[in-house]
């Protein structure tokens, strides 16, 4: 995107308060760092951490018809999704490459939210609008909402402090509406970290009192502000697919190992007939998870080599892992070479290091939901 | 901030000259812009470093720099306490976090480092 002035979110002056380390992400200025991306990522896990995430995109659609349009837009079941309910869903070309991963809110039988990532917020809105009857009413926004999630094993303590319903009953991939401060907000249980938490939706001209109201209690039991380098981080153990990273148009959710998401049961999708195709012939390389054996951090791109010094793949994401405290990364890799167990080398400034695939995700939780 | 007494490089090593030989290391600029340090790779004893050429690599869990000799000569020390733990360039850059001693070849590169007041001004401090 080729944006001539970053945008500010609504939380601006509260992170340069806070002493963040601000960069330009997808069009706007948001906190990329505070305390530390090790410190941030280890609170979230071990209590809670607070994230301003109002760079996401928020589409509205609504009209008759609905669900049976979306889904011939996704690959998910929007037909099946009950109201209160999210889903998780690629949005795919013809061709089986992702255009976009989004998450699908039903507010109403024929009312639904799409939340898309920040950096496809004008592509996917053409998308949509191109894609879907003209007869329905899609609305863009994104810059009028802001985004605040609260994550970690103590998130659920937190939010409980925040609003009057109980949300002991509210399930993972459910969400309600109350209020904070008298504000009206979208509480849902979900998130990017692999651990308990909430996203809150709110109207960006509140978002501040919003913030300071969860800030508050989160940094009350010892919780931090987090930025998007620990958000990073902790997606990446979990082995969450970051979009332009790991996936893109070039890539298929069977690739990318996210095919739960593809339900060829239903009708017509986009992308439907590729992926069929894909499924029976079987894929030719799948995205996995490595650990270094060797000293070295993956970094995206870096090309990775069998012993015989043959490409057999690209990494997409790496990292250190603060909880792991080795180095991980994932990539594409030519079958069979994804075979846990299997040692590749990946080429890091010109020197082949050692690598294993592991398992994924990296990270297994205890209790997780 | 940045001691008085060393001299530093626009490439954000701080360099303390003792007869012939320097110490290096990474300058406070550096190490906060960078964040968490989780990776060092330094070159071994006997090494020859030269003024202006990588040296080696520090990565933070965002991103990997490469390390550039503000003086050329010979590794005659490395730190491996740094490398077992890289976030004590974090700590004390310029104490326990140093980096490499080098032999110097030609002493009189020192006159292109900077003063403390001139790097503090190069990074806008």
């Amino acid at each position: 995107m080729s944006m001539a002035k970053a945008i500010k979110p609504p939380l601006y002056d509260r992170h340069v308060s806070l002493g963040a380390k601000m960069v330009e992400f997808a069009g706007f200025v948001m906190p990329v760092q505070y305390s530390g991306i090790i410190d941030e990522h280890v609170t979230v896990r071990e209590n809670a951490g607070i994230f301003d995430l109002s760079h996401m995109g928020e589409f509205y659609v609504s009209g008759k018809g609905v669900p049976s349009a979306l889904d011939k837009l996704v690959s998910n079941n929007v037909g099946k999704l009950g109201i209160g309910k999210a889903l998780y869903t690629p949005i795919c070309t013809p061709q089986g490459g992702i255009v976009d991963d989004i998450l699908v809110y039903r507010d109403e039988d024929e009312t639904f939210m799409l939340v898309v990532n920040a950096s496809n917020v004008e592509k996917d809105y053409g998308w949509v609008v191109s894609h879907l009857p003209k007869s329905l009413k899609v609305e863009d926004k994104s810059l009028q909402t802001a985004l605040i999630a609260i994550q970690g094993p103590q998130s659920e303590a937190i939010m409980a402090e925040a609003v009057a319903e109980d949300l002991s009953e509210l399930r993972y991939y459910q969400f309600e509406y109350s209020v904070i401060d008298d504000i009206p907000v979208r509480v849902s249980r979900t998130g990017y970290t692999g651990e308990d938490g909430f996203e809150v939706y709110v109207d960006a001209a509140s978002a501040g009192a919003v913030w300071d109201a969860l800030f508050d209690l989160t940094a009350g039991i010892g919780g931090v502000p987090v930025g998007l380098g620990a958000r990073d981080t902790l997606r990446l153990e979990m082995k969450y697919c970051l979009y332009g990273n790991d996936i893109d148009e070039g890539t298929s959710p069977l690739e990318a190992g996210i095919g739960w998401t593809v339900k060829f049961d239903k009708g017509d999708f986009i992308g439907k007939d590729a992926l069929g195709e894909q499924k029976k012939d079987g894929v030719k390389r799948k995205l996995a998870g490595f650990v270094m054996v060797d000293a070295g951090i993956p970094r995206h791109d870096y090309a990775i080599i069998d012993a015989d010094e043959k490409s057999i793949g690209r990494v997409t994401s790496g990292s250190y892992s603060p909880s792991l405290r080795e180095n991980i990364g994932l990539g594409y890799l030519d079958l069979p070479y994804d075979d846990v167990g299997t040692e590749i080398l990946v080429d890091v400034r010109k020197k082949p290091r050692l690598a294993r695939v592991v398992e994924t995700p990296f990270l297994k939780l205890i209790g997780g939901r | 901030m940045n001691p008085e007494e060393l001299n530093y490089s626009e490439t954000h090593e701080w360099i303390k000259i003792d007869g012939k030989v320097a110490t290096l290391g990474l300058t406070d600029h550096a190490q906060s812009e960078l964040g968490d340090i989780v990776y060092l790779e330094l070159p071994g004893v006997g090494a020859e470093v030269t003024a202006g050429s990588e040296f080696g690599v520090v990565e933070s869990v965002k991103a990997a720099s490469d390390l550039y000799a503000p003086l050329s000569g010979k590794v005659v020390a490395v730190n491996d306490a740094a490398t077992q733990d890289p976030a004590l360039v974090n700590r004390d850059c310029y104490g326990e976090g140093w980096l490499v001693k080098v032999e110097l070849k030609d002493p009189s590169e020192v006159e292109n480092l900077k003063t403390a007041a001139e790097y503090k001004e190069f990074i806008g401090a």
